[in-house]
């Protein structure tokens, strides 16, 4: 397919069983992928077909079955690789979801290398997912936890991020995407600096890695977490990326079965990465579910499934910013992904929320998992559409239309 | 048109019931979710064992502004004997409408902040289970 050509949501939704269903009787617009996207027909198909032909535990087992499956389960993994350009299957850690692969390494990483002479450091805009561990991480080490603030326009403040990273730095945690603000950081540039001055870089791309093209030798990135459940695969699954040297070099984080190579009754050896960060039987039918969703992805093309985004999420901010009394917080629309989250004057997101489920349309409120995001923007709580692959003009159309009659029903 | 936003909960939460300050109430108590940002505070005056008047301040959704609203009705003149024998279901009788458990949070939070008003954080207990 031509990288010129515009993505076609209508036939793409026809791959997409979930919106053959109605809600409440009237047909679904689904605006909150950034939580969790929905899952095409091939995805589901891949993983029911394995449960159905090639289902058996992975590793070390000697029959056809166990052989299969381990097989499918490896070319996911060689499959992703090659979908964020990583330089070896290796460097695929599965873990459940980012979460999983940031505690994995600030438990792993963060317990065996931080000391109270070191600093932390990560941004104002973060999920709660790439903040709370290094506070924990922080508090068990003595390390000290900074952070850089977000500028009044939704993006992070590279002069502070400078003064910020010293030589006591020893890892830079920070998202490639917003999930409120929708703000896209320069990830290579403050890789660079964050190993200008020796730390290593975690690139949070649980809202990147399913909407933008991925390249982490581009970004010379040492970790990146992302999730599969938000990239049109099944929940359970996520990545970590690790640079093979600071994999190998980084005990193990959860202890069991496939992550050893001996063990005695006195001790153990572990197994080469990344089987050493996977204990016990793995989540292996998502696994291949998750090579599904890289293949669709792959097929769309990542630069039109971004390109297709941009087009959307411009149409919806202007839309949206024309009406009486809605704010969007974040930058314009030429620095964001396919995220807005919004204040309605007068009226609460969850009123938003519920007024606008009744109407088939699905936005979540709250606080998104970033209660400090919100905070900077004196809001305890917003309003969030977001976009994907799926989603249209003509959503955007039924979103605004529902808008301007929920504020006329609750402050008329 | 919508079971959540009945006549009667839009009615109470555009024109609040007992919004407003009391001077020198006997019991004042302020909670919040900091969830959604909904937060009520609501000031007493007890006699004889009742509730002779009830004022509340508060900021949230249609759902938590109405409840105190029509909550604060409620109450008075009420003992404070049956006070406590009041929870989830007497809110919802309340309301009129079914909730989630979401929106049963926002719900209960003018409740929550009525008891504890009067017997302090102990007395909140039956509702935190929501």
């Amino acid at each position: 397919m031509s990288t010129t050509q515009g993505l076609d949501p209508r036939r793409i939704r026809e791959d997409f069983p979930i919106f053959g269903e109605r809600a409440r009787g009237k047909p679904l617009i689904y605006l909150d992928s950034t939580a969790s996207a929905q899952k095409p027909r091939q995805v589901i198909d891949a993983m029911t077909s394995m449960y159905e032909h090639a289902y058996a535990n992975v590793h070390r087992g000697i029959y056809e079955l166990s052989e299969r499956a381990t097989q499918m389960y490896e070319d996911a993994r060689r499959n992703i690789a090659r979908f964020i350009n990583a330089r070896s299957h290796r460097e695929i850690v599965f873990v459940r979801n980012a979460t999983e692969a940031i505690n994995l390494v600030a438990y792993a990483w963060g317990l065996s290398h931080l000391t109270p002479e070191d600093e932390i450091l990560v941004t104002q805009m973060e999920h709660h997912s790439n903040l709370v561990p290094w506070q924990l991480v922080a508090a068990r080490t003595g390390a000290r936890l900074r952070w850089v603030p977000i500028t009044p326009d939704g993006h992070l403040d590279m002069d502070a991020a400078d003064r910020l990273l010293n030589e006591r730095t020893r890892l830079f945690a920070f998202t490639a995407m917003s999930n409120v603000l929708g703000t896209i950081t320069p990830v290579r540039e403050l890789v660079s600096r964050a190993h200008s001055v020796g730390a290593l870089a975690l690139v949070d791309g649980a809202q990147s890695v399913p909407h933008l093209p991925t390249d982490v030798q581009a970004w010379d990135a040492d970790f990146v977490a992302f999730s599969g459940h938000k990239m049109l695969g099944p929940t359970g699954i996520g990545v970590l990326y690790g640079k093979r040297a600071l994999l190998e070099e980084m005990p193990p984080f959860l202890a069991g079965g496939e992550m050893i190579r001996e063990v005695t009754m006195e001790g153990a050896t572990w197994n080469d990465v990344p089987y050493k960060f996977e204990a016990g039987t793995p989540a292996v039918v998502e696994a291949v579910g998750l090579g599904a969703a890289v293949d669709y992805l792959r097929e769309l093309g990542m630069e039109r499934v971004h390109a297709h985004e941009r087009a959307l999420v411009a149409y919806a901010y202007d839309r949206l910013s024309a009406l009486d009394g809605v704010r969007i917080l974040g930058p314009g629309p030429e620095d964001r992904g396919g995220v807005l989250a919004f204040v309605v004057e007068g009226v609460h997101p969850h009123d938003v929320a519920a007024f606008l489920d009744y109407e088939g349309i699905a936005v979540r409120a709250g606080h998104h998992c970033a209660q400090p995001v919100h905070d900077a923007y004196g809001v305890p709580a917003t309003a969030r559409a977001s976009f994907y692959i799926y989603n249209d003009r003509e959503d955007v159309d039924r979103l605004v239309d529902a808008l301007r009659r929920a504020i006329r029903m609750f402050t008329g | 048109m919508y079971d959540l936003y009945a006549e009667e909960i839009l009615d109470h939460y555009k024109f609040p019931r007992n919004r407003g300050k009391m001077d020198n109430p006997d019991r004042v108590y302020h909670d919040h979710n900091p969830l959604c940002g909904d937060e009520v505070t609501i000031m007493l005056r007890i006699e004889d064992g009742r509730v002779k008047d009830v004022k509340w301040e508060g900021q949230g959704c249609t759902i938590s502004m109405a409840s105190a609203s029509m909550l604060s009705e409620a109450v008075k003149g009420k003992s404070l004997e049956e006070l406590r024998t009041w929870g989830k279901e007497h809110v919802l009788d309340l309301l009129g409408i079914p909730l989630g458990p979401v929106r049963l949070k926002c719900a209960l939070l003018p409740l929550k902040a009525l008891k504890a008003a009067v017997w302090g954080l102990e007395g909140t207990e039956e509702h935190e289970e929501t």
